[in-house]
Formats: C-alpha cells, structure tokens, sequence
C-alpha cells in the first residue's frame, strides 16, 4: 500500500518537475526575446546606415526585421516561430540558429559526457584509495594536488591541453574533478563515520557488505545531486576550453556569439543550455528520491 | 589558527601591501612602450623584461595585480550584500518569499555561470575604455555571483527565525527593523564574512577567464587573465618561463584564499 503511494508520490513530483520545465522554457523564451528586443543597438542594421539607400528602402528593411512592431505582436510573431522550431537567425554567422545548435550540440555532448566520466571515475577511485590507506602523506598529497587543480583558471587548462595535444574531454574531466573529489571524500568519510557503520563493523561485517549495505545507501542521494550539478559544472567549462582548443561545440559558439554580440543566438544557446542542465538536475534529484525510498 | 592558515594569510597579507605600494615599485608605467626592446629577457632595468609590445612585464604584473585583486573583492563584496540581504529576509519572513527566493536561487543555480556572464556580456557594448570594462566586470560578477550565499544564509537566518532569544525580543515589543539591525545581522555576521571569502578567489577566476577569452578587463590595462592571454604560444613560455609569474601568482594567492578560508562548520 505505502510503495503504491510512495510511487504516485513520485510520479506527481515527476510530473511537477516536468511542467515547471515547459513553464521555464515558456518563461526562458519571452525574457530571451525581451533580451534580443531591448539590447543596444540590436535591430539596427548596417545597411540602414548607408547614404546611398533610400528612406522607403530603409523603412522597408526595419519591416522586414519585425523588431519594429509593437512589443505584443513581436512576442507573438516569436512564440509562433518557436512553435515550429524556429528559433531565428544568428546576425553574425547567417544561419538559422536551430541548426547551428543542432550541428554543434552532439560535439559538446560528447566531450561533456566523457569527460565527466574520467572525471567521476579519477574522483571515485582517489576518495575511495583514500579511505582504504588514511595516511597523512597519502592525504596531504592528494590534498594539495586537489587545491592546485582548483586554483587554475579552465581557460589555462585549455591552453594545457592545446600545448599538450590532448582531447578537449580530457581538459574538461580536470577541471570537473577537483571540484568532485574534496565533495565525494567528504561525503563517504562522513559515511563511513556513522554509527551504525561503526556497530556493522564491530559485528564482524566484510568491507564489501558495509560498502554496499551501509555507506552507498547513505550516499547515493547526495552523490546523484552531484551528478546533476557536474553537469552544469562540465558545460561552464566547455567555453573556455572549446574556444580555446578550436573544438566546434556550444561553448565555441556561445564565446563567438558574445565577441561579435550576436544575441539572438547566445541568448538561445543558452536557452538550451539552461533547458538541458534543468532537466539533467531534475532527474538526478528524481533518480536520488527514488533510491533513497527503496533504500528504506 | 593553524599554522599553514597563518603562513597563507601572511602571503596574502604580503601580496596585498605589495599591491598597495605598486605605485612606488613600478620600474615604468604600464602602458609605456620600450619599443627598442621588444620580448627583452630579464635585466637589471626590467626584472621581468618586456613584452611583445615591450611594455614593462613587472610593471604590468603589479598593476595587473591591482586590479585582480580590486576587483574580486569589491565584486564579493557585492555579491554577499546582496546575497545576506536577500537570504536573511527571505529566512526571517519565510513563507511564499522565500520559496520564491529559493526558487530562483536554484534556478540560476542550475544554469552554467560562465554561460550567464557571457550573455550580460554580450548584451553591453564591447568597445569600451579599459577602466570601463574593469566596471562592467566588476558589476557583472557582484550582481549575478550571489546565488550559492543566499541559500546558506536563508537557512542560517531560519534558524534564528525560530530561536528563543528572537521570540524575547519580539515579545519585549522590539520593532522588525531593529530585531534586523541588533539581532538578526550579529549572529549572520561570521557567515557574511565566509560567505565573503568563498566568494573572492571563485571571482578572482572568472576574472581571469573572462580576460583570457578578451571579454574582462580589456588592454591596455593590465589584469591576471590579460597577462595570461599570451600563453596560448607555449613555445615562448618554455623559452621564457618568467612569462609564467602571473599565473604562479594567482595560483598561490587562490590556494591561499581556499587554506584560510573559515571552518566549514561556519560556512554550512
């Protein structure tokens, strides 16, 4: 009866989460209008600014841009375009913005998932040797290994990787791993720290019983909030590191919006962006209520 | 305080009074162009040597520093006022307030922060005086980076909300502005201030990635991430490894600012 309520519980959440998501995205889309309207200087085209056309020719291009009208039917005229997908035009590079996005998404997907995969498992791997051999020399190493990689700013660390030829997900799993590992230590020596953790072991419990029956169950909630959080992490530092290491992805196009103030298309990718890290947050906190439920 | 924590507060309390008496140190003006010695080596007249443009690079470094280390504070403390103003009512009143509150702090939580400036960014005019952007950077950083305090002093500020001695005051007939004033902000105080130097090396290195990707401080003037935008040829650098002294520098000030950070039962 309870794991009957306890799933429409979720479900409810789930359903909560997803039509807060479609409202963001509605709410998203008009304060990114409102953004591309009202910037300074946006709308003005070049043209408009040479002598040789006409006035009726210059008024026919404001026409033509649809910035002009009133602010009800702009909305409008916009909401109606992304309704079918059109997400207008980048002033910059001339292509509809949709498919920019869709060219340069999957480069970024990419590289964000595996470097936080490396990321996670160098995190992982590290908190837990560290747990097995509590040495100071080993904790102090990592320690200050940790606050180095920490103190780099991702643009230096792209440039690392530029110099050293290596793959863009590998810059992107540095930067993402310091910030993992101090949280997961932190998270399984408070773990391991609980009483009952202490009285299984003291009943004679295996290591790999206590891992597992005791300390991940305690874990995993806040251990897939990070998840979500990585993510926002991960996606941060592609903009650095793509646009330095000359990778096509969403972060080279968001850097080369913003240098040439092309805000129809910085302002949508990030739109994107924001929609994708909303989603990836809601599932993992989904995913934690989930696990911490059947773990009871 | 242990002794690693008084060893890093000592090196920022050096770096620091070096900054302020960069005026007297500096061998030439930061912007003055030795043009005879471009990309000069170390000597007696330029420590550091010079640059491609053969400015002063010691000159440039103190001033640069200057302005990183200007800038980061006033953003955190920006930032902070917004975010203990904005927390401590949010926790106080609670209600739908501070599920709004908390809302939009999650919200923006959840979106990239390199991804927001750069859309700020975007929409100011690019071309600016130096001093202007060092403004723009400043005000940037101090009015989106409040997100990550306001959660934690809305749950220290309920926390008070709910305390005995509040409930006296409220009850001795205390008005709300002095239950804020003489109740409230002393016992938020402490976290104010960690809140405040968490905030300072996260902004000293948004300042440096901005700069490096040319939307921070712009050139002539001299910041951390302007002087790190030369490192993009690494064949100089290993040539030339006291072109690496920006970097080192920031790298132990941030490390320091992360050891004499307050204890975590503090900042939680």
């Amino acid at each position: 009866m309870s794991e009957t309520k306890n799933s429409t519980n979720l479900l409810r959440l789930g359903f909560r989460r997803l039509l807060f998501l479609v409202c963001l995205g509605l709410g998203g889309a008009l304060v990114s209008a409102t953004m591309v309207r009202f910037a300074p200087g946006n709308g003005v085209s070049e043209r408009e600014l040479d002598p040789r056309w006409r006035a009726e020719s210059v008024e026919a291009l404001r026409q033509a841009q649809a910035l002009h009208q009133g602010l009800p039917s702009y909305y409008l005229h916009y909401l109606s375009a992304l309704a079918h997908g059109d997400l207008g035009e980048s002033d910059s590079l001339k292509r509809p913005v949709r498919e920019l996005l869709l060219r340069r998404l999957p480069v970024t997907s990419g590289s964000v998932v595996r470097g936080l995969g490396v990321a996670w498992l160098a995190a992982v791997l590290l908190a837990s040797l560290g747990l097995a051999c509590r040495g100071w020399l080993f904790e102090a190493s990592t320690t200050a290994f940790n606050s180095l990689l920490l103190s780099l700013p991702s643009a230096v660390v792209a440039m690392l990787a530029v110099h050293l030829r290596t793959p863009v997900f590998c810059a992107i799993a540095v930067v993402v791993f310091p910030r993992l590992y101090s949280y997961i230590r932190n998270l399984l020596i408070r773990a391991y720290d609980q009483p009952h953790v202490l009285a299984a072991r003291a009943r004679g419990l295996g290591n790999r019983a206590i891992l597992f029956r005791h300390v991940l169950p305690l874990a995993a909630p806040p251990l897939l909030a990070l998840l979500g959080v990585s993510f926002a992490i991960s996606f941060g530092a592609a903009i650095p590191i793509e646009a330095l290491c000359d990778s096509p992805g969403l972060g080279q196009l968001a850097w080369q919006a913003a240098l040439s103030r092309d805000l129809p298309l910085i302002v949508n990718v990030t739109l994107v962006v924001s929609l994708i890290m909303l989603a990836a947050n809601s599932i993992a906190d989904l995913a934690g209520r989930t696990f911490a439920r059947s773990a009871q | 305080m242990k002794p690693l924590q008084k060893v890093a507060a000592s090196v920022l309390c050096a770096i620091f009074v070096l900054m302020v008496l960069a005026t007297f140190l500096l061998p030439a003006p930061y912007a003055r162009q030795f043009r005879d010695i471009p990309n000069a080596g170390p000597s007696t007249a330029h420590p550091l040597g010079t640059d491609a443009l053969g400015r002063d690079s010691l000159s440039r470094l103190l001033y640069g520093t200057r302005v990183s280390l200007l800038l980061a504070p006033a953003a955190a403390l920006l930032s902070t006022l917004i975010a203990a103003l904005l927390g401590s009512v949010a926790g106080l009143l609670g209600g739908w307030f501070e599920r709004i509150v908390l809302a939009a702090t999650d919200l923006s939580l959840a979106l990239p922060w390199l991804f927001l400036l750069l859309v700020v960014r975007a929409m100011l005019p690019l071309d600016v005086p130096p001093l202007v952007s060092v403004l723009i950077a400043f005000l940037m950083m101090g009015l989106l980076g409040w997100q990550a305090s306001v959660r934690v002093i809305c749950a220290a500020a309920r926390g008070v909300r709910d305390s005995d001695f509040l409930l006296l005051a409220r009850s001795s007939g205390c008005k709300p502005a002095r239950l804020l004033w003489r109740h409230v902000a002393p016992n938020l105080r402490p976290l104010f201030y960690a809140q405040f130097f968490i905030s300072i090396p996260l902004f000293i290195l948004t300042e440096a990635n901005l700069s490096i990707l040319g939307l921070g401080v712009m050139e002539p003037m001299p910041s951390w991430g302007n002087l790190m935008r030369g490192f993009e040829d690494f064949s100089t650098l290993s040539a030339n490894p006291w072109r690496l002294v920006p970097l080192v520098l920031l790298v132990i000030v941030v490390m320091c600012f992360q050891l004499v950070l307050p204890t975590q039962e503090v900042t939680q």
